[in-house]
């Protein structure tokens, strides 16, 4: 087969009610699981998802000076992450632009695992020069699965027979479930209280069944993309090509965005020193940044009110779009929403939109262009701090 | 001198000559095209020298074909259809192969497992290609202007081409600085490591030129690989159902529906010039024709030298046209096949048939093949680009047989003891001893096969040393410089007399842009 399966095709495939398939980095995933992904979703949000995260990009980073090397290529302080510890972060080019988004855990003193979303092993070996340190791509030989929901806790507990009760967010701790030595990180791309499970291939098949068998009471749902693409919006988590392009292949300036752009500010040390992009991004911190990444919550009144024009309810989206919509002010555009969805948790129809800084203070009245019966029209909007949910048991 | 006169004659009926007699027939002129031979299209051709099968005698795939001129001339509704060549396989000595196919997971599954690195490089080059080629693409479509040139029209092309360079920003600039200097396999090891892989991207940058892959200059003609993709073609190579030849066909019949009339087997012998002014056409067999202007779409030796008196034309330019590097370095080989070669490497029939395939295992084996060039021989161990081109367009071979394309560097012109029947046939054993080195069954399927040395280029196809370009694709022989600083904008210094073959700018190919952009210029002046 030209495009590959994950290590849990075997079990997925089956599973895929529609063969409903997207391609993620080479790889075949499913969209949905079951005819439709509403309850997928749900299972996220009331009870635990089963996803498989494979096609993520994996990079073992182990030398003397591993934390040297990622501290040069990442926004956040790498010297600061103690063992144990995970880090979300932004990597940019030499002007400050965004080229990916992924984390780096520190699984050992000179032991780090960089995930991302595209390849990176070109610009990690570029960075590595004169460093004492070793890079491997491991995407490979290390499955993921992203266990996501209240559940979460208890299902990934009674799966590797250990209390995670002290496992915080954003830290990563070795187990075995199944036999099967895996590390257990406290992250996820929900939003939700969660856990991701990276597993040498070779065993990623009994940790799923594993994980199926003690899930079934808790309620653990394998989820596709459709459910995770709607949880992520309502997380505000940004998407690659989907919320930002990324550097490298941005054919012009305009498509470009720093990390103060994306607000991801708060992920960017400038008083590290000596990183890629830093002095582009302290001159932008000083002149500020012209773009801000916001939510945008659309009013149901309005709504109603172009819909009304062809005595319609509001129509609003089954799954989460991703075609970007422009966003106006009174004067004219002031930015773009680039994916959104319905969120049936939060009963909004929300957007994640660049706005041109000074319309993105939180409370602005903005307007978004909506399509009813093929006519355009703007629906009135209210912009949003980033995220739409979060709920305690996210960190708890 | 017969009694009707055309406003334009178009000399040469080449994909060029009919483009340009089709705009021009488009705008209510009246044109008549003299072609030598018996099938119009010139290099771009298709004809069934074996019985059953249909040969694109010389070139064989379509890059940059105008998408204007496609449109313009509705070349659609005269049949024209452009298939998608979606893959490229390099065969290597260990018995593995380098694939790049449609599919960019695909082929960075691929590369990946000839280097991780090269995979990601590989996504970077292309997209730095991508951009590159836009920034140079509006070059490609201006009439060339004249630097030396005090003229509104010229100052304003040269003020904007300026600008244009500005805008690229330091970084992009000195890129396409490095391209414009570097050699092919310098600029590529700058990318990557795996020595397949440059080795077959470099093969591009050699095309048409008297030169190897580490010649400095090659470099810059990876870029035109790219350029095609800009333009809605996204895939940068496609084949023309029926063959090249279709493409000139179709070409012919859009002149044809505008008024154009197309002569063949008409030898134009020379070109009348009365008071400086080209005033009509005499044919080798002695007939003229009378016109307001006459085009010549053949190289510029022939234009300048062949058809004209030396003594209507300036000293300098005489000189600069004999120095117009114009030296032919590349053979075709066309197979009739009773099945399809079995490439050691991917056993049986698979994709690979239907893209292209290299013989470029290293940059060293192109390298060595170039050297024996310079010493005036042919490559003992040749380059090749192949096509089968029955595998995309069944009604090219009988069903179930197959043809090849095989284009071969390097058979210089120039051949130490000069070309012979033997030595054609030589030639052409070297080639199929390098494909059957990957593909065994080859010699053994073989039906029919054709040999074409630079020499019967020149004889069969009027390109003068067999150039297939009509002239090197070097730097100093592009843009405002194609053919020469003076003439470079379609025009001659006899009142009346234009060029429009591809040694004018942007160049050889199957574009059609040389025969368009004399076209408007001629209709501007025609006004
Ligand atoms: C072997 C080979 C392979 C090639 N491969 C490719 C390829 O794959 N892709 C690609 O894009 N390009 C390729 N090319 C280049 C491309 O084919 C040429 O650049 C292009 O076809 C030239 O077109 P033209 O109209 O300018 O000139 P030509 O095609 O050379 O047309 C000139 C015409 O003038 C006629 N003529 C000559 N003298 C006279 C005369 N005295 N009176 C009347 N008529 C005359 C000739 O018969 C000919 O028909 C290849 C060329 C060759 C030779």
């Amino acid at each position: 087969m030209p495009l590959r399966t994950t290590p849990f095709h075997p079990r997925t495939a089956p599973l895929n009610q529609a063969q409903d398939w997207r391609r993620w980095s080479g790889f075949l995933v499913a969209s949905a699981y079951e005819l439709t992904h509403e309850r997928e979703y749900w299972a996220i949000r009331s009870a635990a998802a089963l996803l498989d995260v494979s096609p993520l990009y994996k990079y073992r980073v182990i030398g003397p000076d591993a934390g040297r090397l990622l501290d040069r290529v990442v926004t956040r302080n790498v010297a600061k992450c103690s063992v144990g510890q995970v880090m979300y972060t932004p990597w940019c080019d030499d002007d400050g632009k965004v080229m990916d988004d992924g984390t780096v855990a520190r699984l050992g003193d000179d032991v780090y695992r960089m995930t991302a979303a595209e390849p990176n092993l070109r610009w990690l070996h570029q960075h590595s020069r004169r460093l004492n340190v070793e890079v491997a791509d491991e995407s490979d030989a290390v499955a993921a699965l992203a266990v996501q929901g209240p559940n979460a806790r208890a299902v990934v507990s009674m799966a590797s027979e250990q209390d995670l009760a002290d496992l915080r967010f954003f830290r990563v701790t070795h187990a075995t479930i199944a036999g099967v030595a895996v590390t257990i990180s406290r992250t996820g791309y929900t939003g939700d209280l969660g856990y991701e499970i990276w597993i040498p291939q070779e065993g990623a098949r009994q940790v799923w069944d594993a994980l199926v068998r003690v899930g079934k009471p808790w309620g653990l749902t394998p989820a596709g993309m459709l459910a995770l693409d709607m949880a992520r919006i309502e997380a505000g988590l940004i998407l690659i090509d989907v919320d930002y392009v990324p550097a490298r292949r941005a054919i012009i300036e305009l498509r470009k965005s720093s990390p103060f752009e994306l607000n991801l500010a708060w992920t960017v040390k400038l008083d590290k020193s000596g990183f890629v992009g830093r002095p582009a991004l302290l001159a932008e911190r000083d002149r500020r940044p012209t773009w801000q990444l916001r939510g945008l919550a659309i009013e149901w009144e309005s709504l109603e009110e172009v819909y009304a024009e062809f005595r319609l309810p509001p129509q609003v989206p089954t799954a989460a779009w991703r075609v970007s919509r422009p966003v106006y002010a009174m004067g004219g555009q002031v930015g773009y929403a680039t994916s959104g969805c319905w969120s049936p948790l939060l009963k909004k129809y929300i957007t994640l939109a660049h706005l041109e800084a000074p319309y993105a203070a939180a409370g602005t009245e903005l307007m978004v262009e909506v399509t009813a019966e093929h006519r355009r029209r703007k629906a009135r909007a209210q912009v949003v701090d980033l995220p739409f949910f979060y709920p305690d048991r996210k960190r708890a | 001198m017969s009694a009707s006169t055309y406003d334009a004659i178009v000399i040469g009926g080449g994909h060029n000559g009919l483009v340009n007699a089709a705009y021009l027939a488009r705008a209510g002129k009246r044109v008549l095209v003299l072609e030598r031979r018996h099938v119009v299209g010139g290099a771009a051709v298709t004809e069934e020298v074996h019985p059953g099968f249909k040969y694109s005698v010389c070139s064989y795939v379509v890059s940059l074909l105008r998408p204007e001129i496609i449109r313009d001339l509705d070349l659609s509704r005269h049949g024209l259809e452009i298939l998608p060549l979606e893959s490229t396989m390099t065969p290597m000595p260990n018995g593995d192969y380098l694939a790049r196919w449609a599919d960019r997971d695909q082929t960075r599954r691929e590369l990946y497992r000839h280097s991780p690195r090269d995979a990601d490089a590989y996504d970077d080059f292309g997209s730095l290609m991508y951009q590159l080629a836009f920034a140079v693409k509006p070059i490609l479509e201006m009439i060339p202007p004249d630097p030396t040139s005090v003229s509104v029209r010229d100052l304003r092309a040269l003020f904007r081409l300026g600008r244009h360079f500005q805008s690229l920003g330091a970084q992009r600039f000195h890129e396409l600085h490095k391209l414009m200097t570097m050699s092919a396999a310098d600029y590529l090891a700058e990318w990557f490591e795996t020595d397949v892989l440059k080795a077959t991207l470099s093969a591009s940058g050699i095309i048409g030129t008297f030169l190897g892959p580490r010649s400095p200059g090659t470099a810059y003609v990876l870029l035109h690989h790219y350029m095609g993709e800009l333009d809605g073609v996204f895939r940068a190579w496609g084949f023309a159902k029926g063959g090249t030849g279709a493409v000139s066909e179709a070409i012919a019949a859009s002149a044809q529906s505008f008024g154009a009339e197309v002569r063949l087997e008409s030898t134009v012998q020379e070109v009348t010039v009365r008071d400086g002014r080209a005033v009509g056409v005499v044919l080798q067999n002695g007939d003229e024709y009378a016109a307001k202007l006459v085009v010549s779409a053949l190289d510029p030796r022939r234009t300048f030298l062949g058809l004209l008196d030396r003594s209507h034309l300036p000293e300098d330019l005489l000189t600069d046209i004999e120095r117009f590097r114009i030296r032919g370095s590349s053979g075709k080989v066309n197979l009739a096949l009773d099945a399809l070669p079995d490439f050691t490497c991917l056993p049986g029939t698979g994709p690979h048939h239907r893209g292209a395939i290299s013989i470029s295992p290293s940059i060293d084996y192109l390298e060595r093949a170039y050297d024996d060039a310079k010493y005036g021989a042919f490559s003992r161990r040749p380059y090749v680009d192949m096509i089968m081109p029955s595998m995309i367009d069944p009604s090219m071979a009988p069903p179930g047989k197959h043809v090849m394309s095989c284009f071969v560097q390097y058979a210089p012109f120039a051949l130490n003891g000069g070309w012979s029947p033997e030595r054609r046939e030589a030639f052409g054993d070297a080639v199929i001893d390098a494909i059957a080195e990957y593909a065994p069954n080859l010699k053994d399927i073989i039906l029919h096969r054709q040999v074409v040395t630079p020499a019967d280029m020149e004889m069969e196809f009027g390109l003068t040393e067999g150039n297939i370009f009509h002239g090197e694709l070097a730097l100093n022989q592009l843009f405002f410089l194609r053919p020469t600083a003076e003439w470079a904008r379609y025009t001659t210094p006899i009142a009346g007399y234009y060029q429009c073959g591809s040694g004018t700018h942007p160049g050889g190919g199957i574009t059609g842009q040389p025969g368009r952009l004399a076209a408007l210029k001629i209709l501007g002046k025609l006004k």
